[in-house]
């Protein structure tokens, strides 16, 4: 917070100011860093967002409410279900809807999927960061594979439009529990793989190791959740501490770093992908026959009211804050988005870090710029 | 100077244009081909067969661009650094032999010409940064410059302790002395200094901070398109055939080790073959490891180059010193070489921070965090 208030001076006028984006390749999208360097080192960062603001909560109180499924789509374009799931969880909050079993369970099931699909990205982007080539191939095969079946249930490969409030769009292909058998058999396999490819690399270990460091009581005051915060030895996870949908059902675990390090926030959600696959394949047990929608009406009017709710997306607290009037449309939609706020962390984690520590700890907080501008 | 030595070197100038030429095009084909086969990819499979026309297309494409000259570049800077970093690319291949007879001038001192002359590129490194006006650029021109500079001295103490092996600074004479064993089994050391110091001199993974894609955006050449960025990329392309060929050279015995047979013509062309094939084979490790590794960050960077390199290159010189001042015999070499090597590499494996903390993410079970969650009022923060 100190650091945020200095004053323009502190930067030397010797200091070399460079602007990394929005341009910049590794800014993940449209994000613009400006650095103060003294030679290699950053003397003062300042983060410019607003690039991809595209008025998506304003925009929300225009629309019906199974129309704003598809503007949360587009807020984590990286993991589409998770924000679905957020926003349809909150109306049926409001609505005090009962959902059916079935459809709980393949809303799980897409959902941590898509963790392991949002996070095999982060996994290439970060050893592209880090100045590896290789494993972004690798972790998009993997992401790869897992949109393919997103394809095959939903019709899309991102952007599904397929949670919907009272359950999902439709049942699953009748080939789906064959499918996704092969496909979790593969991921395991293939995470394995980009773990040993990259984890054990010496290059790359002393590259993340000890850079970008966070304590965790600090985290928390600057709002980090997530794997950034669990990196910083926080066992902060929504889905266990104000458990929605059904995920007080299942047994699986935390990873809980202890550095708050770029290599603890990398291996978090590595482990993280681990522990998702164990909470697909609960799931798919519990799964019974059974409707997959509950009996709404084709256009949900939740009542007078408030609701919030958070829910873990692969990039943390995903909190969706809701007003109704009665009507067929939101009076105000308000998100809670965990990039943005792990984003804030951004400046104290670049103090003292070098040029190219910047680019690692930019990509190991893992910002999607569509859920930041929203 | 008579008209036929001047005919000799104006073609033996086209010759060596021409066939170094056909080199970069061969390595750019097969560096994408090799990546491709680490990275599950298939390479460039459209142009020609297995894509093999691909380079010429991109030759085509790259002369064909507009040469971009930014506003505020200081022109004349500019358009010379890649002539600065390309000529001496160039320049060393005069002496360099691809077969006994095979060289366009042999020199007594043909190692201290190639390492002299490859030190100039650092110029137009830094000049293509300072000219090009742009902050990326001038802080890659300064990393190439801090690099490539520190880097040179173990790189020229390894090809030293070679010179100090054969007795002598010819290049052909140094080949000819590795005619029984290759010098790579009596300094083993050697080879890893000369091999990994050259890799930072060309700028290649994972020394290829200066032009970090990921960092500074390409470095010093951020501004250049066209024609003068393919200088740049040939001359880039260039140096690492011929690190390649100097490690063959220097340390596989050349066209050397074993014998190719036959004699006079075939011999030759044998023997440049059997060069080739060890040439590529040292380029397919510098494909492999540009396939698998990060980049270092600069302070490690050079780190790595002062800490450890410059010291273990002086170990070596004084090594080779001490078993050839008493007569030793070479095995002797061979192994303190290979102990020194192996030391080195467990006193950086046990520094501090390294080794035992390397584990740092541990799973817990969601089922003890809910129980605990459930006992005390608050959310899951307080479990830190």
């Amino acid at each position: 917070m100190q650091f945020q208030q200095q004053p323009a001076q502190q930067a030397d006028s010797l200091d070399l100011m460079v602007n990394m984006g929005p341009q910049h390749p590794s800014t993940h999208g449209v994000f613009r860093l400006v650095i103060w360097i003294d030679g290699e080192r950053i003397v003062r960062a300042e983060p410019h967002i607003g690039y991809l603001h595209r008025g998506s909560e304003k925009l929300c109180e225009g629309e019906q409410y199974g129309q704003i499924i598809t503007l949360f789509d587009r807020l984590d374009y990286v993991s589409n279900l998770n924000c679905e799931l957020a926003f349809c969880l909150t109306v049926e909050k409001l609505m005090g809807l009962e959902v059916p079993d079935r459809a709980s369970c393949i809303r799980v099931v897409l959902c941590e999927l898509n963790r392991i699909a949002s996070h095999m990205l982060f996994y290439g982007v970060f050893g592209l960061d880090a100045g590896a080539m290789t494993p972004i191939l690798y972790g998009f095969r993997e992401r790869e594979r897992v949109q393919s079946l997103f394809e095959r249930v939903t019709g899309a490969r991102m952007m599904h439009n397929y949670i919907r409030v009272g359950g999902v769009k439709e049942d699953l292909p009748s080939d789906f529990a064959e499918r996704l058998g092969e496909l979790t058999a593969l991921l395991r396999a293939g995470i394995d793989e980009c773990d040993e490819l990259l984890t054990n690399n010496e290059l790359f270990l002393s590259r993340t190791k000890g850079v970008g460091a966070i304590g965790g009581s600090e985290g928390v005051d600057y709002g980090l959740s997530g794997p950034s915060l669990r990196a910083a030895g926080v066992a902060e996870d929504v889905r266990v501490s104000e458990p929605y949908s059904i995920y007080d059902r299942f047994d699986y675990g935390i990873p809980v770093g202890t550095y708050g390090d770029c290599f603890d926030r990398y291996y978090v959600r590595m482990e993280e992908m681990r522990q998702s696959l164990r909470i697909v394949d609960q799931a798919m047990e519990q799964m019974e026959p059974g409707p997959v929608s509950a009996k709404v009406r084709r256009i949900a009017r939740p009542p007078k009211g408030e609701a919030y709710l958070r829910t873990e997306s692969p990039r943390g607290d995903f909190g969706v804050y809701l007003v109704s009037d009665g009507s067929d449309k939101p009076y105000r939609v308000k998100v809670r988005a965990p990039s943005f706020a792990n984003l804030q962390a951004l400046q104290r984690l670049l103090r003292g870090a070098y040029v190219a520590d910047a680019v690692v700890i930019l990509g190991s907080i893992d910002i999607v710029l569509g859920e930041v501008d929203r | 100077m008579s008209p036929v030595e001047a005919l000799y070197y104006g073609l033996a100038a086209l010759g060596l244009m021409a066939f170094l030429s056909v080199m970069v095009l061969a390595l750019t084909w097969g560096e994408r081909k090799a990546l491709a086969r680490i990275q599950m990819r298939m390479g460039p499979m459209r142009v020609g067969l297995h894509g093999t026309l691909q380079p010429v297309a991109d030759v085509m494409k790259l002369v064909l661009k507009e040469d971009i000259l930014p506003s505020w570049a200081d022109r004349r800077i500019y358009w010379a650094a890649p002539l600065a970093v390309f000529v001496p690319a160039f320049l060393v291949w005069v002496t360099i032999p691809v077969s006994r007879d095979v060289v366009i001038r042999n020199m007594d001192v043909g190692l201290f010409y190639v390492v002299a002359i490859t030190a100039l590129s650092v110029l137009g490194l830094v000049m293509a940064g300072w000219g090009s006006a742009n902050k990326y650029a001038i802080l890659g021109g300064l990393r190439a410059a801090g690099q490539l500079i520190s880097y040179e001295v173990p790189f020229i103490m390894a090809a030293l302790a070679v010179a100090m092996l054969s007795q002598s600074l010819d290049l052909t004479e140094i080949v000819d002395g590795q005619a029984v064993f290759a010098n790579a089994l009596v300094q083993p050391l050697g080879l890893f200094l000369f091999f990994t110091a050259g890799l930072a001199e060309l700028g290649r993974t994972p020394f290829d901070i200066h032009h970090a894609e990921s960092e500074v955006v390409g470095g010093p050449f951020v501004e250049y398109s066209g024609a003068h960025w393919a200088v740049f990329f040939l001359a880039e392309y260039v140096n690492t055939f011929t690190i390649a060929a100097l490690t063959v050279l220097l340390f596989f015995g050349g066209w050397r080790w074993p014998d190719v047979p036959f004699d006079g013509g075939v011999h030759t062309a044998l023997s440049v073959l059997w060069f080739m094939v060890k040439t590529y084979a040292v380029i397919l490790v510098i494909f492999w490891v540009r396939g698998t590794y990060p980049r270092l960050r600069i302070d490690q960077l050079m780190a790595f180059g002062w800490k450890l390199l410059v010291p273990l290159s002086f170990a070596n010189i004084v090594l080779t010193g001490v078993v050839l001042f008493y007569g030793w015999p070479l095995w002797t070499l061979t192994v303190l070489s290979l102990g020194l090597l192996g030391g080195a590499f467990y006193l950086i494996s046990i520094l501090p921070g390294r080794g035992p903390s390397r584990m740092t993410v541990a799973v817990r079970p969601a089922r003890d965090l809910r129980t605990r969650a459930a006992g005390s009022s608050a959310s899951g923060v307080d479990s830190r």
